[in-house]
């Protein structure tokens, strides 16, 4: 690739970037609608340890601020990696809705350019979104984070990133093979991936069959790193293991879910289903 | 020698479907091809205006999309400027754009927002609103339409965004699928009015389909005229006239295939 080409594409990821900005600005209330809807969704779940306390469910040694805090991560983090996972999951879909799937699957911009585009801003969206709901959920819970390792806690943050991405790429191509069915698939994924990955539960609780596909989730080994960082104060150093592992499932997913698109891409082409209407 | 803007050998393209025969159980659905063009040969050599005429179904919009890279020939080859449009998609792409019967924008963005976008998806960088704010201009577009949501533009001002937008690609290869269809005659007649200044220029080839007569004969260098994934004639539309003995092209039309111009069916088959 040319200097010049790679400049192009540069650009082109950019400019998905900033078309998903220019979106968002247009639709602001609904950003302020979702804003509020996660500030309230994370703090119901904190304020369900509080009652799980007063309904006497903890024992003598339940730890109140340890449950809350490790509820809470789980409700921000899922926040967070949902939004990265389904504004990707969606990047076809939004094309369909709007009616301009086929002017972007014209214009002279590898795939691969335009997932990360839209992966590019969901990233940086979803982090300054849950950074508002952090601070809301810091002054009403007290959170404290004085055994907590928050360098750990970036680093398993940023490599969870990797597998996420591949694992929305991998979705993103179920709107391409069925226009009618894809994006109710896309939501199945999600809710799978919110029912094994011990967003709010440890793994263990789960029946045999859905702990091993948690164990394939890229969010358990994330949500485990994260709250022992957080909660236990586990360094980058002892985080080694979890972001290696992060780290290869990135590697596996990303480069299999542009392989997917592409054979899917090439599939919407021979059956004529790039189209607005499907 | 000029390498043709458009160079098509055999091209033949089929879309399947699941019909159920009247009268059978509705669990009893069997796959059925629809032939959307057979076995097409084309050479449109650059500059000018070639128009497509035919019918819905005639598969006009088939061999848009083939030529975008929206879809890929089931045999033959098909290439534009030397570049099959398989092998060298991304080739293709970046000397082809397209304006189709819809415009193809995001409708809460304004017509800024989207050319910014289309600017930087085609490689350009995105301070061009001098260029965007001149090229609107040049179309009748009033400046305070700019940064309105594109939802808020009638149907001729979107359509002249969507030409405008093709323009700020500066493609050499111009798609217009049905550009005036659905467009108040006010409209209709300034879009063909930019038409006539591509074809003036030169500069870009144009591929017209529309199933518009007049337009086609006002309009066009040479007139391909489809119907069911053929094409039946080829010329001039003087050419046609002259060789079919009939005083329009709509004659033309009706002595080739005997039937009248009217809308059909669909061509394309949704396969979920």
């Amino acid at each position: 690739m040319t200097v010049e080409m790679r400049r192009s594409e540069v650009g082109a990821l950019l400019g998905f970037a900033e078309r998903q900005l220019y979106v968002y600005k247009r639709y602001w209330v609904w950003e302020v609608v979702w804003l509020f809807y996660s500030i309230v969704s994370v703090l119901s779940i904190g304020f369900l340890a509080s009652g799980l306390d007063q309904l006497g469910a903890g024992s003598a040694g339940f730890d109140l601020r340890k449950a809350q805090l490790y509820l809470l991560i789980g409700a921000l983090l899922w926040g967070y990696l949902s939004l990265v996972f389904m504004e990707a999951a969606y990047a076809i879909a939004w094309e369909r809705w709007e009616g301009t799937i086929e002017y972007t699957f014209m214009a002279p911009v590898r795939r691969v350019t335009h997932l990360m585009g839209i992966c590019l801003f969901a990233i940086v969206y979803g982090l300054a979104r849950t950074f508002i709901v952090l601070l809301v959920a810091i002054a009403i819970f007290d959170i404290d984070f004085s055994h907590a390792d928050i360098l750990g806690a970036l680093v398993v943050l940023a490599a969870s990133i990797l597998p996420l991405i591949g694992l929305a790429i991998l979705t993103s191509v179920l709107p391409l093979l069925s226009p009618q069915k894809g994006e109710q698939m896309s939501f199945a994924v999600q809710g799978f991936m919110l029912l094994v990955s011990g967003v709010y539960y440890p793994l263990t609780v789960l029946p045999v069959p859905l702990q091993l596909a948690g164990a394939i989730s890229p969010l358990t080994y994330a949500l485990d790193g994260m709250r022992r960082s957080l909660l236990d104060g586990a360094t980058v150093r002892d985080q080694v293991g979890t972001v290696a592992v992060l780290v290869v499932m990135g590697a596996v997913l990303i480069p299999a879910g542009i392989a997917v698109f592409a054979w899917a891409e090439r599939r919407a082409k021979h059956l004529g289903l790039l189209k607005r209407s499907g | 020698m000029s390498v043709p803007a458009i160079e098509i050998h055999g091209v033949r393209k089929y879309f399947r479907r699941r019909e159920r025969e009247a009268g059978a159980p509705w669990w009893r659905r069997e796959w059925k091809d629809k032939v959307a063009l057979h076995d097409l040969d084309l050479v449109v050599e650059a500059g000018g205006v070639t128009g497509v005429l035919g019918p819905n179904g005639s598969g006009k919009s088939t061999l848009i999309r083939i030529l975008g890279t929206l879809l890929t020939p089931d045999t033959g080859t098909a290439r534009v400027f030397g570049w099959d449009v398989v092998r060298d998609a991304l080739l293709v792409r970046s000397h082809v754009n397209r304006v189709s019967v819809e415009a193809a924008f995001f409708k809460e963005l304004s017509p800024w927002e989207n050319m910014v976008y289309a600017s930087r998806l085609y490689g350009h960088s995105g301070g061009t609103r001098r260029r965007v704010v001149e090229i609107l201009e040049s179309l009748g577009l009033p400046r305070d339409v700019i940064d309105e949501p594109m939802k808020q533009l009638s149907r001729g001002q979107q359509q002249k965004v969507a030409i405008a937008r093709s323009f700020l690609t500066a493609p050499s290869l111009l798609l217009m699928d049905e550009p005036t269809t659905g467009l108040d005659p006010r409209s209709k007649k300034e879009v063909q009015a930019v038409l006539e200044t591509l074809r003036g220029e030169r500069e870009i080839t144009v591929l017209l389909c529309t199933h518009d007569m007049d337009e086609a004969s006002a309009l066009c260098d040479r007139v391909l005229m489809m119907d069911g994934g053929r094409v039946l004639a080829d010329g001039s539309p003087d050419e046609l006239a002259r060789r079919h003995g009939a005083p329009a092209l709509e004659d033309v039309f009706m002595q080739l295939t005997g039937k009248t111009f009217e809308a059909e069916e669909e061509e394309e088959v949704i396969v979920t």
